[in-house]
């Protein structure tokens, strides 16, 4: 394997850490800005966020799985994450570095570690990806009767276009993460609490996932702004939606 | 005062403004310049021709203030929502005497709002009694989000900011105004949560809490929250400055509110000097939600919720008879001005 095939497998590796806010790749959303393979395999990546004062703990969840996903790969010898340009930076490379919890990183200033927050963004990762899915079934005119029946096997079986394909992915492997087993005869959709849903509560159910998904929306937009204004391509593009 | 095409005049509060300074001058530490250059990437939100150069943004003059809300803003009248920030900026970021004195030269026509700040414990409280005294603050502006010593940041159910609360309603302060938005603090539990706002609302159903930037990045868990505490309002600025580059998502935005909270507790802020009033208004008031948008929530964006949001629900909430008003700023003649009278005693 070539350098380049290397360089490009870390970056393959990096489009699947997500921010957990926006629930988009750091890719994508262009937070990284540099990825290198050097001697003996080390890898070195930095990335940069839209403002100096970007949540740390956010920060500090996108740097550890960032280290996570690289480290999977198996010819990667260190891994180093750099955070650029951001108040908390020296903090959280070092605990990164180290592989500390997010509390030692602030010590004193934390009152747990980051598993109820990445538990509440995956609750709300499985929400939006939940509300595309069931608009665009809905709009093909799978009945709303058999969506709140329907099984997990019956999800997969369904035949779909490409679209439908990649949403129903997307909700497969957040369903995973919120269901613990994979037993093919549960509901699969449910609430984020795996209750099932009802036929006369679906629109209301609809409108409040609604709400979850618009606002991941909204924040990647002030992101997306916000970085490109902070990298200097001024002014922003004018009316692109 | 804004006039349609048709004719139809709206009388403009601008619910959030600012005086502030933050140049190099006044600027403690590092922390100082991050802040006032991560602001100036969010004026880059407004059209190109509305930029302004970076020494005139970190600190612009009184007149600057005269022109762009009073002049071209399109603000019959505006609310002081100060930002402290004192561990950042030696006289403040905002600085209250300053916002004063530029209230006594146009008295009919700015709000000026204080602070407190409940990790100042019992002198704090003196303090605030003395400041009402002297500046007869009808609201505060409060900033969870600032920072004090070792301390990053606070929560509005803390004991000592219920102690606060009480305190300000025994004083007459009527509308908490507080920062949700987006926070520069490391705590985690303060990251993500506005469950404080619940917590206070529920505690204080006599005190309005206009929550400012409407909780943005958590937009959904505000509404959740607004939808079920009829004292919660939403503070509009930030997220309405999206109206000029995403145009569709700001609709879609609007549309949450509309639907969770209505059209009674909408409030307009441009935020100023973050952005400049008149364009910001200039789209709302040409805006139209898509079809689709306004179907799925049952209402359209009609001009009676724009005038609500634009001014008539920040009026109510600080006792401004806008038929009144408008006569003694000399905007309208009698009749019309009774018409607006009529709908503010409805409304």
């Amino acid at each position: 394997m070539t350098r380049d095939d290397r360089t490009d497998e870390v970056w393959a590796a990096l489009g699947r850490v997500t921010d957990p806010e926006i629930d988009e790749s750091v890719t994508s959303l262009e937070f990284v800005t540099r990825v290198e393979v050097g001697a003996a395999n080390q890898v070195s990546i930095d990335f940069r966020l839209p403002t100096y004062w970007c949540a740390p703990n956010f920060a500090f969840l996108m740097a550890s799985d960032m280290r996570d996903a690289v480290e999977e790969l198996p010819w990667v010898g260190k891994v180093s994450i750099e955070l650029l340009d951001h108040f908390s930076a020296a903090l959280i490379n070092r605990s990164v570095a180290l592989k500390q919890d997010f509390r030692d990183a602030f010590p004193g200033e934390t009152d747990g570690d980051l598993t109820q927050i990445r538990r509440t963004f995956l609750g709300k990762s499985f929400q939006r990806r939940q509300e595309l899915l069931i608009r665009h079934l809905l709009q093909i005119r799978v009945e709303a009767s058999w969506l709140i029946r329907a099984t997990l096997r019956d999800l997969k079986q369904l035949s779909l276009d490409q679209e439908g394909v990649s949403l129903r992915d997307l909700y497969l492997f957040a369903w995973r993460r919120i269901h613990s087993s994979t037993n093919q005869d549960q509901l699969a959709f449910t609430t984020v609490d795996r209750g099932p849903l009802n036929l006369d509560g679906l629109k209301e159910y609809l409108r409040l996932i609604t709400g979850v998904r618009r606002t991941a929306e909204f924040n990647g937009l002030v992101c997306s702004s916000l970085l490109i204004a902070r990298k200097g391509n001024f002014p922003l593009p004018e009316n692109i939606v | 005062m804004f006039t349609t095409k048709s004719g139809e005049k709206i009388f403009v509060i601008d619910a959030h403004v600012h005086l502030w300074d933050g140049s190099a001058e006044n600027q403690r530490n590092i922390h100082g310049k991050q802040f006032i250059d991560c602001f100036y990437d969010y004026h880059k939100l407004s059209p190109k021709e509305y930029i302004w150069p970076f020494e005139k943004y970190q600190k612009y003059t009184d007149a600057d203030f005269e022109k762009d809300v009073f002049g071209e803003g399109y603000a019959d009248m505006a609310i002081f929502n100060p930002q402290y920030l004192g561990d950042f900026y030696y006289h403040g970021f905002s600085n209250v005497e300053r916002n004063e004195k530029f209230r006594q030269k146009h008295p009919d026509r700015i709000i000026a709002n204080g602070w407190w700040d409940p990790r100042n414990g019992e002198p704090g409280l003196d303090q605030l009694e003395k400041d009402v005294e002297k500046y007869k603050w009808p609201g505060v502006k409060l900033y969870t989000a600032e920072w004090k010593g070792e301390s990053k940041g606070w929560k509005l159910s803390d004991p000592w900011a219920y102690r606060y609360l009480e305190k300000s309603r025994e004083l007459g302060i009527k509308n908490i105004h507080v920062h949700k938005g987006p926070t520069i603090t490391p705590l985690n539990k303060d990251a993500f949560d506005v469950g404080d706002i619940d917590d206070a609302a529920s505690s204080f159903p006599d005190l309005n809490f206009i929550v400012e930037h409407v909780g943005l990045p958590r937009l959904s868990d505000f509404t959740f929250i607004a939808a079920q505490e009829k004292n919660v309002f939403a503070g509009l600025s930030v997220a309405i400055a999206l109206i000029h580059s995403r145009p569709r998502y700001f609709t879609e935005i609007i549309s949450e509110l509309l639907f969770w909270l209505g059209p009674d507790r909408i409030l307009f802020g441009s935020d100023y000097a973050l952005w400049v009033p008149k364009w910001i208004i200039d789209k709302f008031m040409a805006l139209e939600l898509p079809e689709d948008v306004a179907a799925e929530i049952g209402q359209q964006l009609t001009l009676e919720t724009k005038r609500k949001i634009l001014g008539e629900n920040a009026a109510r909430l600080y006792n401004i008879d806008i038929a009144q008003r408008s006569q003694q700023l000399g905007l309208v003649a009698a009749t019309k001005s009774k018409t607006a009278g009529e709908r503010m005693a409805v409304a």
